[in-house]
């Protein structure tokens, strides 16, 4: 299959901070170097690697360095990635919204872009002048439209509200509608952001069937931006992980989801558990208890599906209080949550005191892969009313291994597919 | 297949793709009819205020300027001599106003998806010259009215610049607005000195006074302003009064094309990464 995307040395420099202070100055210092020195632009070499949980020196930061890669025709093209490692910026570029700061891209055939649904559709105007403008906007000719007309309105399935406007529709159906154009846009390559995460299940099914004909069906060339592995995995057949504006897999599928989210869990093991306490906490909540500390018993985050899971929790009192309760909530590697615990009323504390907690996760029957913790500590119940004093989201993270025993050999992968739950099952022969 | 799509860091300086905007030719009449058919939705009136607004302008006119102030009318009819001059300057106001604005109202679509920029400030320009037609309705309604109460008007053969003269209007208002608007994605300040700029445009141009309350060797001064002759051509064209000359009318349309020239480059340069300075 010949390349229908090569992206060579793409990098993109953001400045941050207060855009609008000292940027004359800045201006006039770039227009002086390039043009009476005839130097480089100053500002390009300095600059740093887009990472946002260290605060930097430089107001310069590269949200994409050196990108380089090649996409075949018909290929579905993963990009994943955490929050801030350039995912969003990589489609800017490609759909010409901004300019990259070095670097090419070229393509065979037009690029089009969802990077949002209902793009340019005006309130006041109606559903079917809505079409026509958002089918404009999205590169399409008036007779283009007006041919597909009746499928765009079959696809959206609001027909019934084509003459009135859009500012009287439900907001699924504005998204509807606007899938449903950019559905037909026929280009040879569609950029799609997530966009999919809008809509109902039933919608969501019928889109992600309407790329698939797309790239098999037509032998077009999608790139697919997304958070949601399901999503990913079902629709993509390469991927590529981008960790602070650099590649970091490039490949099938399945292992690119699998590098993505290890190296999630990673990140966990290179801060300290204190600012992992620190960078977890949601903020907002009274802290008359507070977490101090949370960490696993033998300082070990590998377990066995048979092992008990055993948290150290330490606290410190910020003011007296009695009765209080731990809750948690385990979410799986893919963020989903997936069982939680309510806590009694454990333990009081006095002002100023530091208590720490011994909590035991017994029968947990969790199989294997990675997962993560979220803790509140708290008091009172559903029925008195309660208030949570402290509240820290995903601050640690543990892996389950396998099965420790003889008898389960077999039970040595596990696949994200399967659930997260391994079942206790007897079998007789009767 | 050749590739048929690059997108590199920057475009040279005048690179500027008119093809490109010629296939985009559908979104523009996309644009214009929105603009046209969103103004008055869910308004009582709705394209009445096409008049509505010209005519009290007139009236206010009338009072402040013709009543308190007894400024000249070049011996037209008030209703006449006002409206004039509110037809052509409300358009090059109106197209002002909203091309400078381009890139700030419209940063919602123009982060989500590319099209020539360019498309929405010509799409304002031209629909505002619907809106300018209709006003000139008014005007032709108004003139008619004085010709048969038996009022002189002597129009003359000028009257056929009258094309040339809306073009020139629209010309330096694009011109114009597509320059601010393209520095405003940085310096916002440009923002408000200009809607204070464009208020007092209007009293450094021949609309509530005519050019022939100034002495003859001074007239030179207020024609710097290239809106001048456009609306003293209009004046005099259609109702014989008022100064004519094709000295001014050249520096001015001379001045539309420089001006429009540097704003398409400047702008063509600015649209490419406003997104980041916006």
């Amino acid at each position: 299959m010949p390349t229908a995307i090569k992206f060579e040395n793409i990098s993109k420099q953001y400045r941050l901070g207060l855009v609008s202070t000292r940027t004359l100055s800045h201006d006039l210092k770039r227009w002086y170097t390039m043009n009476i020195l005839g130097k480089e632009d100053p500002y390009l070499k300095i600059g740093e690697v887009n990472d946002r949980a260290h605060k930097g020196t430089s107001e310069y930061v590269w949200a994409l360095k050196d990108i380089n890669f090649e996409v075949k025709q018909g290929d579905v093209l993963g990009i994943i990635g955490k929050n801030g490692a350039g995912k969003s910026t990589l489609l800017k570029i490609l759909s010409k919204v901004t300019t990259p700061t070095t670097g090419i891209i070229k393509a065979r055939g037009r690029i089009a872009s969802l990077l949002e649904v209902g793009t340019g559709f005006h309130p006041e105007m109606t559903g079917c002048e809505n079409i026509y403008m958002n089918g404009a906007i999205m590169g399409m000719t008036k007779a283009e439209i007006t041919r597909k007309l009746d499928e765009i309105v079959d696809f959206s399935g609001v027909e019934r509200y084509l003459d009135t406007p859009v500012k009287r529709y439900s907001s699924g159906m504005t998204v509807r509608l606007g899938f449903a154009i950019a559905a037909h846009l026929d280009p040879e390559i569609l950029v799609v952001d997530e966009v999919l995460a809008v809509g109902d299940a039933e919608f969501q099914k019928k889109a992600i069937g309407k790329m698939q004909d797309v790239s098999k069906g037509e032998g077009r060339t999608v790139l697919f931006v997304s958070h949601n592995m399901g999503a990913v995995r079902n629709l993509c057949t390469k991927s590529i992980v981008l960790v602070d504006g650099k590649i970091a897999f490039e490949g099938k599928t399945e292992p690119g989801i699998s590098f993505y989210l290890n190296n999630k869990l990673e990140s966990y093991n290179l801060i300290s558990k204190e600012a992992l306490v620190a960078k977890s906490r949601i903020k907002g909540y009274a802290l008359d208890v507070k977490f101090l500390d949370v960490g696993f018993e033998q300082n070990n985050e590998s377990f066995y599906t048979n092992d008990e899971i055993t948290l150290i929790c330490k606290f410190i009192g910020n003011r007296k209080t009695e009765n209080i309760r731990i809750n948690g909530t385990i979410f799986n590697n893919e963020e989903q949550p997936i069982g939680g615990w309510f806590g009694n009323d454990l333990f009081d504390i006095n002002e100023n005191e530091e208590k720490t907690i011994r909590l035991c996760l017994k029968n947990h029957k969790l199989a294997i892969g990675g997962y993560l913790v979220s803790l509140s500590v708290g008091k009172g119940n559903f029925a008195e009313g309660m208030v949570d004093f402290d509240v820290l989201h995903q601050v640690t993270k543990f892996n389950i291994i396998g099965f420790d025993s003889k008898d389960l050999v077999g039970y040595t992968v596990w696949n994200n597919r399967w659930g997260n739950v391994l079942f206790d099952v007897d079998y007789h022969s009767i | 297949m050749e590739y048929t799509t690059v997108i590199k860091p920057k475009n040279r300086l005048f690179e500027v793709d008119f093809k490109e905007i010629w296939q985009y030719r559908d979104l523009f009449s996309m644009f214009v009819k929105k603009d046209i058919i969103t103004q008055y939705k869910q308004t009582i009136l709705g394209p009445a205020w096409f008049f509505i607004q010209p005519a009290l302008t007139t009236i206010m006119y009338m009072v402040v300027f013709g009543g308190i102030a007894k400024i000249s009318t070049d011996g037209l009819p008030q209703p006449m001599f006002y409206l004039a001059g509110i037809v052509c300057w409300q358009y090059f106001a109106d197209c002002l106003n909203k091309t400078s604005a381009t890139f700030t109202t419209n940063q919602h679509i123009f982060g989500k998806v590319y099209f020539p920029r360019m498309i929405v400030p010509l799409a304002t320009v031209t629909s505002n010259l619907v809106r300018m037609g209709i006003q000139f309705l008014l005007f032709i309604v108004v003139y008619i009215f004085y010709v048969l109460s038996g009022v002189v008007i002597a129009p003359n053969i000028y009257i056929l610049l009258l094309p040339l003269l809306v073009l020139m209007l629209a010309g330096l208002s694009l011109g114009f607005g597509v320059i601010i608007s393209s520095l405003t994605t940085k310096y916002r300040d440009l923002t408000i000195l200009f809607t204070f700029i464009v208020q007092l445009w209007m009293y450094a141009t021949p609309v509530i006074y005519p050019l022939s309350t100034m002495p003859t060797d001074k007239q030179w001064i207020m024609g710097i302003n290239p809106v001048t002759s456009i609306i003293e051509t209009f004046k005099f064209g259609m109702m014989g009064v008022g100064t004519f000359s094709w000295g001014m009318l050249a520096y001015s349309f001379a001045f539309m094309v420089l001006l429009l020239g540097i704003g398409i480059v400047v702008f063509n340069k600015v649209q490419r990464s406003f997104m980041d300075t916006v």
